[in-house]
């Protein structure tokens, strides 16, 4: 408790009141609150060197360049990848996958060929590979997830033929919470010889990622989600892969030479990275994961544990409350809720949350499809993030209470 | 019979006894639980208010000279705020509905309370109203 009391004091919104009443902040898997670290490496940065990258000979350009490269590598490291080049910063997961869904098209996707993505994606997971097979010719295929929320791996080898190219899993989805196992996913797509691209942006948060052991082709995250500046994002990409793909943008810094009679590319990262980049924003990804990090202190950890039980058993006691995503053990379950509650409209709910100072969120969560599987036109979704405490899951359900009883009048 | 504006200054003036927001969200609740109920085979995609964050439906029919609105939503804050509406505008003419500046919403203060995602579903609400009235000048 002490040490999420700490932690705390380092994120000034979290100080915030609302209508009068102290913010409770259950929002987090939309975006992230920020600590100081990062406000003032982001403030640094746009008062002291302010400059565009790579480029100029001149000293606040140096420091700049300088603060930019030296997330990569910080990146690199916190993500266990094996190489610098592996590391591409983007504006977002969002960016991160419409780039490989353009780029490892263009190089790998053939007329009749198939990509497989699961029914628990977000939209964004979803959409860039619709379109890829709009171009392409190719075919979506989906992996379906059970009544629990859990993905269906047992029809997973049947979705798999030799034309699949590339599946695409969250780590943890934005609604379901679930933590997949990807691990078990990626072995059996590389058996068939299919790449995997792992949506990370809610998994970045709460699980330690080693993408080796992982053995992910593809892995990507906002840095927003992540305590980092808003506008920023990773690509670890496997450098053999990326290196067969063509660049996403043109323009900038990935180039080699240009001439009227054609342009050649500059290695990789800078391939990717065209145009100018979040010269402020994407060095935040060092305070911001160096905070994750500092979150898996065992003491917060047992705070998140403690909101986890107490969320459940209090869902699973009332009786009009419908989960998805119901874990079989704890381990596999983040401290995210989506349900509904019979008779109440998420909408409703969410509003009166808000006079009570709570930020929730309501609505599809960017996953039709997901709430046309549970035959919903929305849920209620609180999202805790390791400053979140106990007592605030607890005024949260009386305040949940409240609201039921006022709605049903 | 009351005229629009008379309608209009009751309502804000009932609206603005509540002081806490949380009181004008169980008079709205309350509106919503009083409304009376729409026929299910009217909710269809055309009735349907469109950038509405839950679903609200808007019927419209023509007696004389007079329009009359009824309304239903998933929803029952949203509910009671259209109740509110169709409590001032039905049964006025076309020509009194699309003349008026519809500043009486302002005066509730609804839209600052509302979250912009809200506060876009009333402008909708608003609009087809507006709308309607007009194609029956």
């Amino acid at each position: 408790m002490m040490q999420v009391e700490k932690i705390r004091q380092e994120f000034p919104e979290l100080g915030e009141s609302v209508y009068g009443k102290p913010l409770v902040y259950l929002d987090n898997a939309a975006t992230s609150q920020r600590p100081l670290s990062v406000i003032r490496k982001w403030t640094e940065l746009s008062t002291k060197y302010n400059a565009n990258l790579h480029r100029a000979v001149h000293h606040i350009a140096d420091v700049a360049t300088a603060e930019y490269e030296s997330a990569r590598v910080f990146v690199r490291d916190y993500l266990h990848a094996a190489h610098r080049e592996e590391i591409i910063f983007t504006s977002g997961a969002t960016a991160s996958i419409n780039l490989v869904a353009f780029s490892f098209g263009e190089a790998f996707v053939r007329e009749g060929d198939e990509i497989i993505v699961t029914e628990a994606e977000h939209h964004s997971n979803i959409v860039p590979w619709q379109m890829l097979c709009g171009r392409k010719g190719a075919t979506l295929k989906v992996l379906p997830v059970d009544d629990r929320g859990h993905l269906r791996l047992d029809l997973l080898p049947g979705l798999l033929s030799d034309r699949t190219r590339i599946l695409c899993v969250s780590h943890i989805s934005n609604v379901l919470g679930l933590v997949n196992p990807v691990r078990e996913i990626i072995r059996i797509c590389h058996e068939k010889g299919c790449k995997v691209l792992v949506d990370g942006a809610q998994g970045i948060v709460h699980e330690a990622v080693d993408v080796r052991e992982m053995d992910c082709d593809f892995y990507v995250f906002s840095g927003h989600k992540v305590y980092a500046a808003p506008g920023t994002g990773v690509l670890y990409g496997r450098r053999s892969l990326l290196e067969q793909m063509p660049p996403y943008m043109g323009g900038g810094e990935m180039i080699g030479t240009v001439r009227w009679s054609g342009t050649t590319y500059a290695p990789l990262p800078q391939k990717f990275e065209a145009g100018t980049q979040n010269m402020a924003g994407t060095p935040t990804l060092v305070p911001a994961l160096q905070m994750a990090q500092a979150m898996r202190d065992p003491a917060v950890q047992d705070e998140q544990e403690k909101i986890k039980t107490f969320i459940i058993n209090k869902l699973k006691e009332n009786t009009k409350v419908r989960l998805y995503g119901v874990p079989d053990s704890l381990e596999e379950k983040i401290p995210l809720f989506s349900f509904s509650v019979e008779h109440s409209h998420h909408e409703d709910l969410a509003l009166i949350l808000d006079k009570l100072g709570i930020a929730v969120r309501s609505g599809q969560m960017c996953a039709e499809p997901l709430m046309d599987r549970f035959g919903v036109t929305g849920m209620l979704r609180v999202s805790f993030a390791p400053y979140n405490t106990l007592e605030e899951a607890e005024y949260l359900v009386k305040s949940l209470d409240r609201a039921i009883k006022m709605l049903e009048g | 019979m009351k005229t629009l504006q008379e309608v209009q200054d009751e309502v804000v003036e009932e609206f603005s006894m509540f002081d806490e927001w949380l009181d004008k969200y169980e008079y709205l609740i309350d509106l919503g639980h009083n409304l009376e109920p729409f026929p299910e085979e009217l909710k269809t995609e055309d009735r349907l208010i469109k950038g509405c964050q839950s679903r609200v439906w808007l019927d419209a029919a023509v007696e004389g000279d007079r329009i009359l609105f009824r309304a239903d939503s998933d929803a029952i804050i949203t509910k009671g705020i259209i109740s509110l509406l169709i409590g001032v505008y039905s049964g006025r003419t076309a020509r009194e509905i699309a003349e008026d500046d519809f500043s009486f919403v302002e005066r509730l203060g609804l839209r600052e309370n509302l979250s912009p995602t809200r506060a876009g579903g009333l402008a909708s609400m608003i609009e087809t109203i507006r709308e309607t009235a007009r194609q029956y000048c």
